[in-house]
């Protein structure tokens, strides 16, 4: 089947928000849906969107393996979920989210004379009543914060000790977030309504809005809380990956309004009949090469005769050829999924962050670019490598290690070319690339013409 | 059944069920249901997604990003926008400009419906009645209003109103009418320069910007700075380059081989470009972040250097010592040699001064007039310095220089050919002797100025002893060579010498061994290729009083190393979007130059640090800001302002202690021109400065107008200062006036200032601000969706425009056509009270004009004291005669006046003969029919303006470009028009920008060529073409050795380290602590959820923060007073009290916090507990602090122009208590 997917390169997000700001204004800014934020932007290390969702200890999120090597909803059996409808513990509070609010603006022009300056103050948009703010949609932005709830950062375990909230081992980078639109659906498979579908034509995951009963099982099931409840409406709503959009050939708001220029939006071919093997593999680090053995090569004629066969238009199977997303995942590996030990198969990757790579070897006096040394300072990143594992790899740092070695290989062979030497080709040749490839990589990284990211 | 390998049979055959109830597939393994999207299904979000029509508009606010944006429109509502991407192509082998924007700029839509909107005009309902009843009983609205502001009680009343609501709505007739009977009033009883208006930074919007001050201009009232008055201009940049300001555009930052992003955090303040930072780095660019807290930025770099606050100069002292050293003393790189013989002034020659003690004292460029050659006798000898000739052991007089830019001998000859002339870099090789030098140092714990002695290798000319720039450099960084006597630092390891990389640790904290390596990496890559090193500076570094000696320190290093004038190199300074590339139309037309020459311009910063009465507060001398060498002897920093005013150095509005149109009358009564009478006067001392004089009641503002500006929520520093002085309302600062001994000597001193000095504060906006709160009068103003303008900005080549998605909605109007409104009843008012007056306007000396020659080797000779006459022009401010026919007003406000084809166009000292060009515009925008500007062309609407500027600018006609090249190369006698050529037919018009960003074309208005679609940088044409730089030398210029620089003790680039604020005003030392907290530096550095206070109110935006006023703070510091992350929090000094929440973080230094500027006073901030008031802000713990060097004048590039240079309202140096409140349940 094909899928339409998204790689975000980390290593150049700069934690704009503009991402989000222009998906609320295009989808959410209504009654009903004021907290939520189909698009967000964590800082990381931090507890995210809703408060530690990444908690499935506590929020029951996605699929786990059962002794039996069968997947089951980590809430329970399908069947539990059917019989528990009616009180669903494991839902977030808006306190896990946040409490909306709005402020008293027009008090600034109506008042009537008085002894101080008037001040607009907040009131709750969900009770009307006046408010404290103590929590917002991104309130730990750039560590705000930080020493206090960055210890609670779920993916800090198992590493506490090697990330210490102190100035001079600040570390940080921004995690961008959407519906991940999986191969294998938690949300979906807990909809006891039937309202959440994939859609045949481009695997985008939509909520029926004439079928969602409000059950908000789904809200349970979605290991990435990507998936919200309207309070006005009743109904559950999610990203839609901009379909209104995609369908006359342009990029969903997120990624077109991305001043950093990261994401790339792609169409994916895969095995449907292969996910749930892929998704059911014993080993949580085996997930990541599981389910990139679920994609098809839309360069193997034999898969372009069954895509043709599916039914799947010709200008899908060229779209597949030259998808950007593609390139990233199975061409250079440089792309990961995000917490593949959900087993939910998501379809939205990403590029772990470089940067800043040399850091910690500043004080030896060497070239900063010279290749030896940036090897040697991935073992020593600001951004511990075990960190970017917990996300990407369920733990397994190997992977990680090798995109990075693949960028900071890049940023080597590449100042070559720019300072008009030599290319030396061992560069690309030691992280298992051609000096093409590499340079290739380096223009849909660096370059990015439109054209080239969508 | 099959096994599905999920849950189990039976929930496999529960869940199958769905099959039945759905027309969706499920899957075979019943895991997932698919199901065909397509038009019918899905309705909602498609319905959500409709929309009627998309309109090109962009931002006007002060963010140098300049993006175009797409706004959407659905049943003639404006619905949400999201970027643009049709950028013209950068090339086949660069990222693009796309999609340029921000999440700011993503929330504007809000403000178009929000409760926060201005939809009718507003009064001050006690002013209202009073105006109404006056009306009533007098009839005309200008006998009305004088009624009431001659009435001190009146006054007191409406004036001590102001800020604490009671608005009330009005009508657009009614608040015309008292808008235009004020200033009617006030031109008639005080003259009209106790008018001013202040709208910032007009490549944001130029038609907007143009609207008030065409008005102001015509009717002779003056505008007020903004980039100075900012603080983000670089004084460095006249200094050394004799330029505002000229960076790359940030496609340019792709070329570069080794970038450094020295206080400019660029995800945050720069957040369109980015991207090429991110971007630039995967081909293999080294990046390096400077800053003292892990901002945004340093997730970027390879390095990260955490140089504390305001240190910045030490540590690029540093990195200048060691490529002094290792790139000048111990090898002779031919790169450096050749650009800095071409392009500086290393090796200018500079007479040293006797000190009578065996040591000597840094002076004078040795100039042709000095000595006994043949040039002596030329045209401008007295500017034309002098260089030794290595090649004929001769001293030299090479062109270029500023004796060369006019006259006639230098036609042809103002270029930097040096023909057979090899300039020696140094005379060490040819010493005729060596003399031991004082060099001065400010590194002292009290900031007090210290002597190094090093001998630095002489020539004898005559009686002289000159040296050159470059070995005054090697003295002065500590750099050694061999024999030449003196303390010199024992290496890179000793601790005590000046500029040695052991040295800079102790105030940067940054080790000593990185910044040996960062200096060397420097160096080498600017030899590896070819000048490729750039340094992104910003705000961080900018916003310090001695900003200009840390850019100087910096600026060294670019310069030095031949990165500046190149792709990719040299200094890239974005702090402000003060670059209309399409000037010359904007200048002549927002100044109203087609019908008045010259304009008033005041700079902004002496306007308030004068009539916000705080120079009355300023417990130091200008002595403490010398070097011990007496230059200030006895002086306040006011009786420098005064002497600057005075000498014709910088402006000073009001100027005189009578009005401008009286003093034309008396002079007529008197048989006399008004400038002889006005010498006369002066020297009589019946008249005066009304700088000598500001509390006098005759001398106040009286009128301010503000639009496209929030004055009092953002830039007013000393904001509590602004409140009680200028508006006469409450200011919370507790400072004490200066005690006797510390008054000016030569300003008159009222034992009480005055209080509410100004009659009418009026604001256009479309949403409430701090400005909009303390305003008499209040208009609604359309918002960037609702008209047409242009915009620019310095970080991209194009110019593009808004354009309305709906009609100003409600009642608000355009700014254009809101002045317009004001300009005709002013007029109609003017024909009984005004008539036509002759008016004084009294001019600075101006840079890029000969006024700049005025004042010979820099000498300060102030006719004051008798030191010389007052000579207009010369020894004093031009004093020009204007004809103000004021009932004409509004028809010269729609029409372009006749200047342009009698006089022509000048900008940047190229004349323009525009005759053609205005004759185009008589069939593009039409003529008037009647008045004064009949038969002119037409100026009525806001795209008649669009068009003017556009067409009477260079960068957007190729033919004005071409023909203003071939002026200068008259003048250099190099080719240059080539650069303009393949666009000489090229004409822009607005409907042009309306289609798609257009790139603009290589004029002689900007220093970089974008010929052949190359990325913009700075001074390529200066490197490329020879053309000189427009300085004393025509060099970039290190030395500068006017009288108060050398007084200064920063003739060279020196290290300043942050103001003393516990010597110079009594607070308490950082990290000190009592029952007020702990002290603190306090930095104001721009906020991520607003520009300047745009947005910080935006609902989104508060969202997505913290909801109100925050302030950033160490964990460190916060534990130390017992504060944790939101708690309420009471910052506290001299100056005002802010009421905000903490954010505590360990990305901060311990003993800084970081309170983003701008935000408003307006969301959520409550009483304060220390004296129940509402809390301030981010300004009302700064104050006004004015460096004497930014009002120098008259001197080469040390001569005024508009935001050229000037005194900045410097914000950094400032320290705070900050303490958690007792009571965390605040009360509003």
């Amino acid at each position: 089947m094909a899928q339409m997917a998204m790689v975000m390169n980390l290593d150049k997000c700069i934690g704009c928000h503009t991402c989000s700001v222009t998906c609320k204004q295009a989808w959410t800014n209504r009654t009903g849906t004021e907290y939520v934020w189909f698009n967000n932007v964590e800082t990381r290390p931090g507890l995210g969107y809703p408060r530690r969702y990444e908690d499935q200890e506590e929020w029951q999120g996605g699929w786990v393996r059962k002794g039996n090597g069968k997947l089951t909803l980590r809430s329970g059996s399908r069947l539990k979920k059917l019989a528990s409808i009616f009180s669903n513990p494991k839902l977030p509070t808006i306190e896990d989210y946040y409490e909306p609010w709005t402020y008293d603006y027009e008090t600034l022009l109506n008042s009537p004379q008085q002894k101080n300056f008037p001040v607009a103050q907040p009131h709750s948009l969900i009770s009307g009543k006046k408010m404290n703010v103590s929590w917002s949609a991104n309130w730990d932005d750039d560590l705000g914060g930080a020493p206090q709830y960055g210890p609670k950062d779920v993916m800090l375990k198992g590493i506490e000790d090697k990330v210490k909230f102190e100035f001079e081992q600040t570390f940080m980078f921004y995690l961008p977030r959407i519906c991940e639109h999986c191969l294998n659906p938690s949300c979906a498979a807990s909809c006891p309504s039937g309202a959440i579908y994939k859609r045949t034509e481009d695997g985008i995951v939509l909520v029926d809005q004439d079928k969602c009963r409000g059950w908000r099982m789904c809200i349970s099931g979605c290991p990435y809380k990507k998936v919200y409840f309207n309070h006005k409406t009743g109904k559950a709503e999610k990203c839609t990956f901009c379909y209104p959009r995609i369908e006359v050939g342009i990029p969903t708001v997120c990624s077109e309004t991305c001043v950093g220029r990261l994401r790339y939006i792609g169409l994916m071919l895969y095995d449907a009949d292969a996910v749930l093997a892929a998704a059911s593999v014993e080993n949580e680090t085996d997930l990541y090469a599981a389910q990139r053995n679920v994609f098809l090569d839309p360069e193997d004629p034999a898969v372009q005769r069954a895509a043709e066969h599916a039914g799947i238009p010709a200008d899908w199977i060229d779209a597949a050829r030259r998808s950007p997303v593609k390139r990233l995942i199975l061409d250079y590996q440089v792309a990961l999924p995000l917490h593949p030990e959900y087993r939910t198969m998501p379809m939205v990757w990403y590029i772990p962050p470089l940067s800043p790579v040399v850091d910690v070897i500043k004080d030896t006096g060497h070239d900063a670019e010279d290749q030896g040394n940036l090897f040697a300072a991935i073992d020593t990143l600001r951004i511990p490598v075990e960190y970017l594992a917990n996300l990407f790899t369920a733990g397994d740092v190997a992977p990680v290690n090798g995109v990075l070695k693949k960028l900071a290989a890049m940023r080597s062979y590449m100042r070559d070319i720019n300072l008009g030497r030599d290319p030396r080709e061992e560069i690309p040749g030691s992280v298992g690339m051609s000096g093409e490839a590499m340079y290739e990589m380096f223009r849909l990284l660096a370059i990015a013409k439109y054209a080239d990211r969508y | 059944m099959t096994d599905t390998g999920l849950d189990g049979p039976l929930t496999d055959a529960l869940v199958g069920t769905r099959r039945f109830f759905t027309k969706a597939e499920v899957s075979a393994d019943k895991r997932t249901m698919y199901a065909k999207g397509g038009r019918a299904g899905d309705a909602f979000y498609r319905d959500r997604w409709a929309h009627d029509k998309v309109v090109r508009s962009t931002h006007g606010v002060n963010c140098t990003g300049s993006c175009s944006w797409k706004v959407y429109v659905k049943d003639g509502v404006i619905t949400w926008e999201a970027q643009q991407t049709d950028y013209p192509s950068a090339g086949p082998d660069k990222p693009e400009y796309e999609p340029r924007g921000c999440p700011r700029g993503a929330a504007f839509s809000w403000y178009t419906y929000s409760p926060t909107r201005i939809r009718y005009p507003y009064v001050r309902g006690v002013l209202l009645e009073m105006f109404r009843e006056a009306k009533a009983q007098y009839g005309d609205p200008v006998l009305a209003w004088a009624s009431i502001v001659q009435d001190p009680e009146k006054a007191r009343r409406y004036k001590s109103a102001r800020g604490k609501g009671g608005l009330v709505r009005s009508t657009w007739d009614e608040v015309v009418d008292i808008v235009a009977a004020a200033h009617v009033y006030t031109v008639k009883r005080w003259g009209p320069d106790r008018i001013a208006g202040f709208s910032p930074i007009p490549a944001m919007s130029p038609v907007s910007y143009s609207s008030g001050a065409r008005f102001l201009e015509l009717i002779g009232a003056p505008m007020l700075s903004f980039y100075d008055w900012y603080a983000d201009l670089p004084n460095a940049s006249p200094q050394m380059f004799g330029d505002q300001t000229d960076v790359p555009e940030s496609g340019d930052w792709w070329d570069a081989g080794y970038l450094i992003m020295w206080g400019s955090n660029v995800p945050l303040t720069r957040t369109p470009d980015a991207h090429w930072m991110t971007e630039a780095r995967y081909r293999g660019q080294k990046v390096i972040a400077v800053a003292p807290d892990y901002a945004e930025n340093v997730k970027f770099a390879d390095e990260w250097v955490t140089c504390n606050p305001g240190e910045d100069g030490a540590l690029a002292m540093a990195m200048g010592h060691v490529v002094l050293k290792e790139f000048f003393a111990d090898q002779q790189v031919d790169f450096f040699v050749d650009y800095n013989r071409r392009f500086t002034d290393l090796p200018f020659l500079i007479s040293l001064q006797d000190n009578g003690d065996g040591t000597w004292s840094q002076g004078k460029n040795l100039v042709a007039g000095d000595l006994d050659i043949p040039e002596k006798d030329s045209e401008n000898a007295m500017w034309k310095p002098a260089l030794f000739d290595a090649e004929s052991g001769q001293i030299a007089i090479p062109n270029g220089s500023l004796g060369f830019r006019y006259g006639e001998e230098g036609w042809g000859k103002w270029n930097l050919e040096l023909g057979e002339l090899e300039p020696a870099l140094s005379l060490y090789d040819v010493r005729d002797d060596v003399a031991l030098v004082r060099f001065p140092r400010f590194d002292a714990a009290d900031g007090q100025v210290a002597y190094e002695t090093r001998g630095v290798p002489v020539k004898r000319v005559g009686d002289r002893l000159v040296t050159t720039v470059l070995d005054l450099l090697f003295a002065h960084y500590g750099v050694a060579r061999e024999g030449l006597p003196g303390a010199w630092p024992t290496g890179y390891d000793d601790p005590d010498a000046p500029a040695t990389p052991a040295w800079q640790e102790r105030y940067t904290s940054v080790p000593a061994q990185q910044v040996i390596r960062l200096a060397r990496e420097w160096g080498q890559n600017a030899v590896d290729t070819g000048g490729r090193g750039m340094i992104l500076m910003g705000a961080g570094t900018n916003h310090w009083y001695h900003s200009d000696q840390i850019y100087r320190s910096m600026l060294l290093l670019t310069t030095i190393t031949g990165c500046q004038g190149r792709n990719g190199g040299g200094w890239a300074h974005y702090v402000g979007q003060e670059k209309i590339r399409p000037i010359m139309g904007f200048q002549h037309m927002a100044f109203a130059l087609d019908w008045h020459r010259p304009p008033r311009h005041m700079n902004q910063t002496a306007y308030w640090y004068v009539n916000t009465s705080q120079y009355r507060y300023d417990t130091f001398s200008a002595n403490d800001i010398d070097c011990g060498t007496g230059v200030f002897a006895g002086k306040s920093i006011i009786d420098l302002v005064a002497q600057s005013a005075r000498l014709g150095w910088a402006p000073s509005y009001p100027t005189f202690t009578k009005s401008s149109l009286v003093l034309a009358d008396e002079a007529e009564a008197a048989g006399m021109t008004p400038p002889d009478y006005i010498v006369q006067q002066l020297k009589s001392g019946e008249l005066k400065f009304a700088v000598e004089d500001p509390e006098a009641e005759e001398n106040h503002p009286r009128i301010l107008s503000l639009w496209r500006s929030n004055l009092f929520g953002s830039s007013a520093k000393g904001n509590e200062y602004f409140l009680r002085h200028l508006l006469g309302t409450d200011g919370s600062f507790t400072a004490t006036e200066a005690p006797a001994d510390k008054r000016p000597a030569g300003i008159a001193w009222p034992e009480q200032a005055a209080e509410g000095k100004l009659d009418l504060l009026t604001t256009l906006d479309f949403r409430m601000t701090s400005s909009t709160l303390f305003s008499d009068v209040v208009l609604p103003a359309a918002t960037w969706y609702e008209k047409h303008d242009l915009s620019t900005t310095d970080m991209h080549p194009f110019v593009h425009s808004f354009n309305p998605a709906i009609a100003p909605p409600w009642q608000s109007k355009t700014d254009w056509d809101t002045w317009k409104e004001i300009a005709r009843r002013f007029s109609e008012l003017a024909v009984d009270h005004l008539g036509v007056r002759k008016d004084v306007v009294a001019k600075p000396l101006w840079h890029d004009t000969p006024e700049a020659m005025a004042t010979v080797h820099g000498r300060v000779l102030d006719w004051r004291t008798g030191e010389v006459e007052p000579i207009p022009g010369k020894t004093m401010p031009v004093l020009a005669v204007a004809e103000r026919n004021y009932p004409a007003t509004y028809e010269k406000f729609t029409s372009i006046g006749p200047l342009m084809e009698n006089v022509g166009m000048l900008t940047k000292g190229v004349p323009y003969d525009v005759k053609r060009e205005v004759e185009i515009l008589r069939h593009r925008n039409g003529t008037s029919a009647s008045g004064v500007g009949a038969g002119q062309p037409r100026l009525e609407t806001d795209i008649h303006m669009a068009d003017a500027i556009l067409h009477l600018s260079g960068t957007t006609n190729g033919h004005l470009a071409t023909l203003g090249f071939t002026n200068v190369e008259k003048r250099t006698g190099t080719q240059l028009h080539d650069l303009a050529a393949e666009h000489e037919g090229k004409q822009i018009t607005f409907a042009d920008t309306q289609i798609q960003p257009v790139p603009v074309i290589t004029s002689p208005e900007w220093s970089g060529s974008e010929s052949g679609g190359r990325r913009y940088a700075p001074f390529t044409i200066n490197i490329e073409r020879s053309k000189p730089f427009h300085t004393l030398t025509g060099r970039q210029h290190f030395y500068l050795d006017h009288d108060w620089m050398i007084g200064m003790g920063e003739s060279l680039p020196v290290y300043r380290p942050p103001l003393n604020m516990t010597m110079l005003f009594g607070e308490k030392p950082i990290g000190e602590q009592n029952e007020h907290g702990v002290s603190v530096r306090y930095l104001t550095p721009h906020n991520k959820w607003s520009i300047h206070s745009e947005y910080q109110d935006n609902l989104f935006m508060l969202s997505l923060s913290r909801g109100g006023q925050t302030i950033w703070m160490s964990d460190v510091d916060a534990a130390k007073v017992g504060i944790t992350d939101n708690d309420w929090v009471e910052a506290v000094n001299r100056n005002g009290v802010v009421a905000a929440r903490a954010i505590v973080s360990h990305r901060m230094p311990e003993g800084t916090v970081y309170m983003h500027h701008a935000q408003d006073r307006l969301i959520d901030v409550p009483l304060t507990e220390r004296d129940g008031k509402r809390g301030g802000i981010h300004n009302s713990l700064t104050r006004i602090m004015i460096k004497p060097s930014h009002i120098i004048g008259g001197y080469a590039q040390l001569a005024y122009f508009f935001n050229y240079i000037g005194p900045i309202g410097s914000n950094r140096d400032e320290v705070t208590m900050i303490r958690r409140r007792t009571n965390q349940k605040v009360e509003y």
